[in-house]
């Protein structure tokens, strides 16, 4: 008797001791050095958004430069300081640091940290049925990891010769001839490879290990396969990039030569030997390529979901799905040699990596069929984030076909390094893996936050973000063709380039209208978190995945009873005439699994 | 004063727009009725009318853009890389049109009504295996096609090409030709590169005598020409846009690219109708400050207009008097070593 009482106690006093716990957080260890995932979800969103709002601004002063290359930017002094001449245009050098920084913020710090970082860290707990992550204190110094790189990029914006001006390839020699802009980007981005190899490790161990019972690895949402496989790809690749670097680092302070030959600068004979960039740009695009992937396949799994969901429809071919994610993942580490065509590479190479790149065609075009055949005869909800993720499967579609014509080495040799290329990947990776994100926080902030985003407000951001975005970039596409190179500080010296002159400032016009209106979102954002409407059911959208079984705004540790027990797949709408079935409903007797469904012939 | 009146234009407007949104969320909220059924509809409409504006407007910007996108080939392997360019636009443009057509008018057609169902149809695999295969073969047959070519323009250059060296260093092109023995002289090494050779040509080879430096690039029509790529400090890139010549100019390593142009500048500026008109040389690869001002003009001629011109430029090694200077170097060095050697002897 007295020893049932003890263990009871003890149960007790334990519980007691987690709600203690929960009370007592003060302000540094709930919002700063907090271990909930879902906190460090919003830590890695709001970093996010810092940085895309700098990295948007940037393309904003350049395309002034290209559009209006004569404009007075005098009035930008207070901002821009030194960056600008005297006569209030852009210092060339400062050109070059613009864009280098605008293409390094956007793809690393907003495309990586801030989408990955966010939505790994709060989807995964949440959808598999765990309490947090396998490592919490990982999850935390990955977070810190990227803040402490963000602070020494932030930094490397205020030395004397200014910011890395490589551009974010970052090519030596050019790279190796800068000053301490460079330094501290090669610093900065070191420490941000740091917290990715953290993360992903950490998403990797939690989706292979703490799923809750019943949650087979083909019961997952397909948000979560594609950020398992992102997190593999970056595990596998960004090391490979921190070697490339650090190589680079060496050859830069200690003397060495791997990347560098006998070079003569400002008429100066530098004795380096016989070292070959070609070796950096192997080691640089051994990430590089992965990298785009690891940008658009969270945002390709937040599109399956939020259109399944808002369908009410199964997403079609679930398989198919998870098998086209798992090709690309495999062929992402075979193409890289294609951002090198014209690189003095051989020939005979080039062509393996012809094949391959077009071969990854193949499994991204399965995805596309999938998700239009998902939609049709559903009962699609355009909300917002419907919106978004329609808009993003026609970004897509745009960018990736683009892809088959840079793929193709023949063709590559005209377009490389010109407009088109920029058209490409802004449309493919750029544009699209932000309307993958935006339909992710519009889907989730009520989660998150525990209030609505303004829906209106959505509205206008999406039809201005999207028709603006092919407004820039389509046009692109004709300039490339027309052979205009890319990081061209300005087209006047030659016929052939300066022709464009017209398109060049209405382009500009359009980005600056882009971005105010991006300005608009950060706006809904903030103003929503704080005065949105409150959330009053637990189920907002009527979706069938374990997070919106969690109480409203969940704590740390998400279910506050029993992790709920998972029976079915996710994707169970419409299906015997239910609008849709949580995972966590048992099967009923004779129900049959997704997979044994009959043809749809057969139905009728 | 005028760009700070836009700004505020631009920041009123979003204030504006921000209160409009706020309050018709709230008029709904107040309300209660949340018209989904409405807001579907209003939204699917727009995505149609987006789909047909934008398939306009992508009509109207191929004929904005007429014959100033893709100009017309200037050398034989450039009609190679147009004809794959129009067989991957072909290709890609029907997937384009189609898939773009389906998303929206799918997202119109069964856009949310409150009785609708949908279909539960989870997959069928005869679909999935059709749009696996068709693309697979219709990529499987660009891939042909387009490695037909790669290999045809990185082949070896037939034996009677002329060669001509592009070194690409912050930020011009130093243009060298072979002069009148048709042999370019072997380079001696960076570390020979002096105000009197800007090179480091190896002066102790006798094809080096007549090789001489070009301001402009001049080539025969309809003749194998071979450039020799080489860079000085960081990387760039030979870029020909209207040849569809590409190839980065490497520290450290040459590379090359040859092609054979079809038309010269004055039959060019007859066609255009355009008496200013040039081709021209770029660097497409970032090499810092001044990467967009490398520029270079390409003048095609006549084979007889070009051995005249070869026949007219004065050697590079004359100019700055190279053997004149060889020679009072070589006794200088001859003593030198003299003087290092003798030490080592004892």
């Amino acid at each position: 008797m007295s020893d049932v009482n003890t263990t009871m106690e003890h149960t007790h006093s334990e519980a007691d001791h987690h709600a203690h716990e929960a009370h007592h957080e003060n302000f540094f260890t709930k919002y700063l050095f907090t271990m909930d995932h879902k906190m460090i979800a919003k830590q890695f969103l709001i970093t996010g958004i810092f940085w895309a709002i700098i990295g948007a601004f940037f393309s904003v002063v350049f395309r002034m430069q290209l559009g209006f290359p004569n404009a007075d930017l005098g009035w930008l002094t207070p901002v821009m300081g030194r960056w600008l001449t005297p006569d209030g245009t852009l210092d060339p050098n400062f050109y070059n640091a613009l864009i280098t920084m605008h293409g390094t913020l956007l793809i690393f710090f907003v495309l990586t940290a801030g989408l990955s970082g966010t939505f790994a860290n709060f989807l995964i707990p949440l959808q598999i049925g765990a309490r947090d992550m396998a490592s919490p204190l990982m999850n935390m110094l990955s977070y810190w990891f990227f803040f402490l790189a963000s602070v020494i990029m932030f930094a490397s914006l205020f030395v004397p010769d200014g910011p890395a001006q490589g551009g974010w390839t970052a090519y030596p020699p050019l790279s190796y001839l800068q000053g301490q802009g460079m330094t501290l980007w090669l610093l900065s981005l070191t420490f941000f490879v740091a917290s990715t190899v953290l993360g992903g490790l950490n998403y990797i161990t939690t989706i292979l290990n703490m799923r809750t019972k019943g949650m087979s690895m083909f019961k997952m949402p397909l948000t979560i396969w594609a950020l398992f496989f992102t997190a593999v790809i970056g595990l596998l690749s960004f090391p490979v990039l921190v070697a490339g670097f650090i190589l680079l680092i060496f050859d830069r302070s200690l003397g060495t030569s791997f990347y560098l030959s006998d070079l003569v600068v400002n008429g100066q004979f530098l004795d380096k030997g016989t070292g070959s960039p070609i070796l950096y740009e192997h080691l640089f695009w051994f990430l590089g390529h992965p990298e785009v992937y690891i940008v658009i396949l969270p945002a390709m799994g937040i599109v399956s979901e939020v259109l399944s969901v808002n369908s009410k429809k199964p997403v079609f071919g679930y398989r198919a799905m998870v098998f086209s994610i798992l090709a690309i993942t495999i062929l992402s580490f075979l193409v890289w040699a294609h951002h090198m065509f014209v690189s003095g590479l051989n020939p005979f190479v080039g062509s393996i990596f012809v094949l391959f790149t077009l071969l990854i065609a193949v499994p991204s075009a399965i995805k596309v069929f999938n998700w239009i055949a998902t939609i049709w005869r559903g009962n699609v909800r355009l909300n917002p984030q419907t919106m978004y993720a329609i808009g993003f499967v026609s970004m897509f579609i745009s960018g990736g076909l683009t892809g088959i014509f840079l793929g193709n080495s023949t063709i590559d040799i005209q377009m490389h390094d010109t407009y088109f290329v920029v058209a490409h990947f802004h449309i493919v990776m750029g544009v699209a893996a932000f309307l993958g994100m935006f339909a992710g926080v519009y889907h989730w902030f009520p989660k998150m936050f525990g209030r609505y985003m303004n829906r209106s407000l959505a509205y206008m951001h999406f039809w201005v973000t999207l028709i603006g975005a092919y407004l820039i970039f389509w046009p692109m596409h004709y300039l490339g063709m027309a052979g205009v190179p890319r990081r061209y500080y300005s087209f006047d010296a030659f016929d052939a380039f300066s022709q464009f002159a017209g398109m060049n400032a209405f382009i500009s016009i359009v980005a600056i209208i882009v971005f105010a209106f991006q300005l608009l979102w950060v706006a809904n954002f903030f103003y929503s978190i704080f005065k949105g409407r409150k959330v009053q059911e637990s189920n907002p959208w009527g979706a069938t995945t374990l997070e919106w079984t969690t109480p409203i705004k969940p704590g740390h540790g998400n279910w506050t009873g029993e992790i709920p027990e998972v029976y079915r797949w996710p994707y169970d709408y419409n299906k015997n005439g239910h609008e849709f079935i949580p995972q966590t409903v048992p099967m009923e007797e004779g129900e049959l699994e997704h997979e044994e469904t009959p043809e749809p012939e057969k139905v009728s | 004063m005028t760009t700070l009146l836009i700004i505020l234009v631009i920041v009123l407007v979003l204030i504006v727009l921000l209160q409009i949104a706020l309050t018709s969320d709230f008029i709904n909220f107040i309300k209660g009725d949340d018209d989904e059924e409405g807001k579907s509809k209003f939204q699917g409409t727009m995505l149609m009318v987006f789909l047909i504006l934008g398939f306009v407007s992508l009509i109207w910007s191929v004929f904005y853009f007429k014959g100033r996108f893709l100009p017309a080939p200037a050398s034989e392997h450039g009609h190679l890389i147009d004809m794959n360019f129009d067989l991957a636009l072909l290709f890609t443009g029907i997937v384009f049109v189609v898939t773009q057509i389906l998303l929206f008018y799918f997202a119109y057609k069964f856009r949310y009504r409150k009785k609708r169902k949908a279909y539960y149809f989870p997959e069928n695999n005869k679909l999935e295996v059709a749009w696996t295969i068709i693309p697979a073969i219709v990529l499987t047959f660009l891939i042909v096609k387009g490695l037909n070519s790669w290999y045809a323009i990185t082949a070896d250059a037939p034996e009677d090409k002329i060669v001509f060296e592009a070194t690409g260093r912050q930020f011009a092109w130093v243009l060298r030709y072979p002069g009148v023995d048709g042999e370019l002289g072997t380079l001696a090494g960076r570390d020979k590169v002096s105000p009197t050779n800007e090179l480091g040509i190896d002066w102790n080879d006798p094809s080096s005598k007549d090789d001489f430096l070009a301001n402009d690039i001049v080539l025969p029509v309809g003749k194998p020409v071979e450039v020799k790529i080489e860079a000085m400090d960081v990387l760039h890139s030979f870029f020909l846009p209207q040849f569809r010549v590409k190839m980065d100019a490497v520290p450290g390593i040459t590379t090359r690219f040859w092609f054979v142009p079809t038309i010269t500048t004055a039959e060019m500026r007859e066609k255009l109708g355009d008496p200013e008109f040039n081709f021209e040389l770029a660097c497409a690869e970032l090499c810092g400050r001044g990467h967009s001002s490398m520029r270079k003009v390409v003048t095609i001629v006549t084979p007889e207009e070009y051995e005249k011109w070869v026949q007219e430029q004065t050697p590079y090694s004359q100019l700055v008097g190279a053997y004149e200077q060889k020679s009072q170097r070589q006794t200088a060095e001859n003593a030198n070593n003299t003087t290092v050697q003798n030490p080592e002897i004892n």
